[in-house]
């Protein structure tokens, strides 16, 4: 039950990562036969992640993951429009991938207003308004939250920009949403767009930055030619032919909504489960994106639940880094009771969970919270 | 041109009618360290010791793994030619000419222990001077504050030519004061204790209280790597996790939330001490320094001391916090130690600790332990037997 955390790889993208390694090894770059075809594979993969979010394949640039995604948006935009304004707007609750990003932007003369979420992780989208002015060059705002799962007021941030900064640069971390809900690209209206693979059932070491057409973004790598010289390196064909299978599974609208229902249910349960337990709260708010529910006992350190979950194959997350009683940046933004913060779970769910696993994780964290919750930690 | 590496014994030289055994441990300790990287072959002669890499080990990692053997020092490489001056000459300029390149000054030092050598030491001084200044004229003399001292030694068998000496690790060769068993957690401070023990000659074992769920196997992984750094410089380290959350949970159900850490520091030592009485250690170590948390104050020590009947060895307790983290860089513990995971102290730490706690309270208070219904004596037993220990080699 961590699957924000990553996913089980499917068996159609274990086949076509091995049908890379054993068949179609050549170097996609290579102008011989041997390369072609891997060339062909990884145009394929392109098109395929391209249309899962209705872009242009030539819009899609692969990279390692989210992170480095984010990073070469945060920094591009950032190098591009460093003449035109100073304000980069973002929230408290972004991946540590761009609030890191942000904050080295800041050293460097850049200011940084990072809005901060109620108690259920919503940022008002009159905020983001507001925080939009002409010296606005970049807003970097993640769609789902990856801790608490809220959702957040994008097509606010795109029209303020819009409206108030023409020269503004609009980066989506979709990372959380991809494959859960529809992510698309004209409707949405960002400029830019972080996807990871490892989130839909693909290997690890692979993401994608969507760049719309027409946007030039200085690179802050260089080398080859490859990824139209915007991300040069040889590309890691295997990892992004698994994308692109993956995301072909993930993004079918009937498949997705049919997941996403599955998944609706799982959560309406867990909540009525857990719910029943005396003293939890939900972290989560009631309109989150369903695959993440969390929860704090108010009484059990979370990294001792864990351990405690764990030993009973019950594999959750910390809303927290569970850093000695230091809850994550997400945690200790939503400004929750001490208590609540120190004990702070996330559970996330796959399609492939049940309602017994339900049942099994209620009952241990029940379990936990008599033979473990005696004075505060 | 053969190269090897000299050895200068440190505190060594002043051990009078040990030293033979002293020396006997260091060239054991040489070998072992430098085992993984191939192996060297290790003599004696007067208070230097000649260290010949085997085939195939590359000198740069003997050097490195030696530079951490306690009870040197100083080392240097040096090329061993034979005992003509006339091989003795070009042989400078080649093995040391980067240096000499580099330097802008230079003097020549030469020892001549074979004293049938026919020059004497002034004079291979004055001939190597005068055929590097010929050779490398942009270099001056200089004997007060070289750039580069050249030194030129005559043993009995060969000639050995070196730069200045590196610094050794000094101390005492690791194994000639016994051993002793560190209560190591996952902090800075328990891995640095050891360190400095080691350097006084002292074998390691490792004594680590684990508590699950309360702490995790991510813990216990810390704790290895963290010996694994000091294995580096003390040899082997073997390592009994103790599980503790029994004794821990009754210490928290049962005893003032106030002495919790005291009382639970207290069954650490006894525990410890059995453990390190099996292992054949005679002495305990800890990290502890004097006010640095409630459980270190003058009366804590005090209570804490009381429960053991071993000495506890505390070789930080002097020391400032900065000082002691100085120590860790250098060993290379301390990004270890400052992972973020729950230890077996930082369990159920009371809000209020007290600072100046009073033995008899204490005693007081752990007899609710020691009642029938809950039998703490039977809970060590269980932890001693259910320890589970294993061997941590150097981390490479």
């Amino acid at each position: 039950m961590d699957n924000s955390a990553t996913t089980k790889p499917c068996p159609e993208a274990i086949a076509a990562a091995n049908e890379m390694m054993l068949r179609f090894w050549g170097n996609p770059s290579s102008t011989h036969a041997k390369g072609n075809e891997a060339a062909q594979k990884l145009r394929e993969a392109r098109r395929s992640v391209a249309s899962a979010i209705s872009a242009a394949p030539e819009e899609i640039f692969f990279t390692s993951g989210g992170t480095e995604a984010n990073n070469i948006a945060v920094f591009g935009a950032a190098a591009k429009n460093r003449r035109a304004g100073r304000r980069i707007v973002t929230s408290a609750i972004e991946h540590s991938s761009v609030l890191d990003s942000v904050s080295e932007l800041e050293k460097q003369g850049f200011e940084v207003i990072r809005l901060m979420p109620d108690i259920h992780g919503h940022i008002p989208p009159e905020a983001v308004a507001e925080a939009v002015n002409s010296d606005t060059v970049l807003i970097t705002m993640m769609m789902v939250n990856n801790e608490v799962g809220s959702i957040l007021p994008i097509e606010h941030a795109v029209k303020a920009a819009r409206r108030k900064a023409p020269k503004a640069i609009v980066h989506c971390d979709c990372v959380q949403a991809f494959g859960k809900i529809p992510v698309n690209v004209k409707k949405l209206g960002a400029d830019m767009i972080t996807l990871s693979a490892h989130k839909i059932a693909s290997p690890k070491g692979c993401g994608a930055l969507y760049k719309r057409k027409g946007l030039h973004i200085p690179s802050l790598t260089f080398g080859g030619h490859q990824e139209d010289s915007f991300r040069p390196g040889t590309e890691a064909a295997p990892l992004i032919a698994a994308f692109g299978a993956a995301a072909a599974i993930a993004c079918d609208k009937t498949g997705m909504s049919k997941r996403y229902s599955t998944v609706k249910t799982l959560r309406d349960y867990t909540i009525e489960k857990l719910g029943k337990i005396n003293g939890i709260v939900f972290n989560s708010p009631d309109d989150a994106l369903p695959y993440i529910v969390n929860f704090s006992t108010r009484c059990v350190k979370a990294e001792t639940m864990l351990n405690f979950l764990s030993e009973r194959g019950i594999y959750v997350s910390g809303g927290s880094a569970c850093a000695k009683g230091e809850p994550s940046h997400v945690i200790k933004a939503l400004d929750l009771p001490r208590d609540a913060a120190d004990s702070a779970i996330r559970v996330s769910f796959s399609a492939g969970n049940t309602t017994d696993e339900v049942d099994a994780l209620a009952e241990a964290v029940a379990e936990g919270i008599n033979k473990l919750a005696h004075f505060a930690y | 041109m053969n190269e090897i590496i000299l050895i200068k014994n440190g505190e060594l030289a002043l051990k009078g009618l040990n030293r033979r055994s002293f020396e006997e441990t260091l060239v054991k300790n040489i070998q072992k360290a430098a085992a993984p990287f191939g192996g060297v072959k290790v003599w004696r002669s007067q208070s230097t010791m000649f260290v010949t890499p085997l085939e195939g080990t590359d000198i740069e990692d003997a050097v490195e793994a030696i530079s951490k053997v306690f009870g040197i020092a100083a080392l240097s490489r040096a090329a061993e030619v034979p005992k003509d001056m006339d091989a003795i000459l070009p042989a400078v300029c080649e093995y040391l000419s980067e240096e000499l390149q580099d330097a802008k000054t230079f003097k020549v030092n030469a020892k001549r222990a074979d004293k049938k050598f026919p020059l004497k030491s002034p004079d291979i001084c004055a001939q190597t001077g005068e055929y590097l200044l010929q050779r490398f004229p942009h270099l001056t003399v200089d004997v007060h504050e070289p750039d580069l001292v050249v030194t030129v030694e005559i043993r009995d068998t060969s000639a050995y030519i070196h730069k200045q000496p590196i610094k050794g690790a000094g101390g005492l060769p690791v194994g000639t004061g016994g051993r002793a068993c560190v209560m190591i957690s996952g902090g800075i401070d328990s891995p640095v204790a050891s360190w400095m023990m080691a350097k006084r000659g002292l074998e390691l074992s490792a004594v680590n209280f684990a508590s699950p769920p309360y702490t995790s196997m991510r813990a216990e992984e810390k704790v290895k790597d963290l010996l694994g750094k000091v294995a580096q410089w003390s040899g082997e380290i073997k390592l009994h996790i103790v599980p503790f959350t029994e004794i821990q949970e009754a210490i928290r159900d049962y005893c003032p939330e106030d002495m919790l850490t005291i009382i639970m520091r207290r069954y650490m030592i006894k525990i410890a001490q059995m453990i390190a009485r099996k292992d054949g250690a005679l002495a305990l170590i800890s990290g502890e320094s004097v006010g640095q948390v409630a459980s270190q104050t003058l009366r804590a020590l005090e209570c804490t001391d009381a429960a053991a009947d071993m000495p506890i060895l505390r070789p930080v307790i002097g020391m400032d916090k900065e000082e002691i983290v100085s120590i860790a860089r250098k060993i290379d513990t301390f990004e270890i130690s400052i992972l973020p995971f729950e230890d077996c102290c930082t369990v159920f730490t009371p809000k209020h600790p007290k600072t100046k706690p009073i033995l008899e309270k204490i005693l007081e208070a752990e007899k609710a332990l020691e009642a029938d219904e809950i039998n703490v004596a039977a809970m060590i037993e269980h932890a001693v037997n259910d320890t589970v220990s294993t061997v941590i080699t150097p981390d490479r």
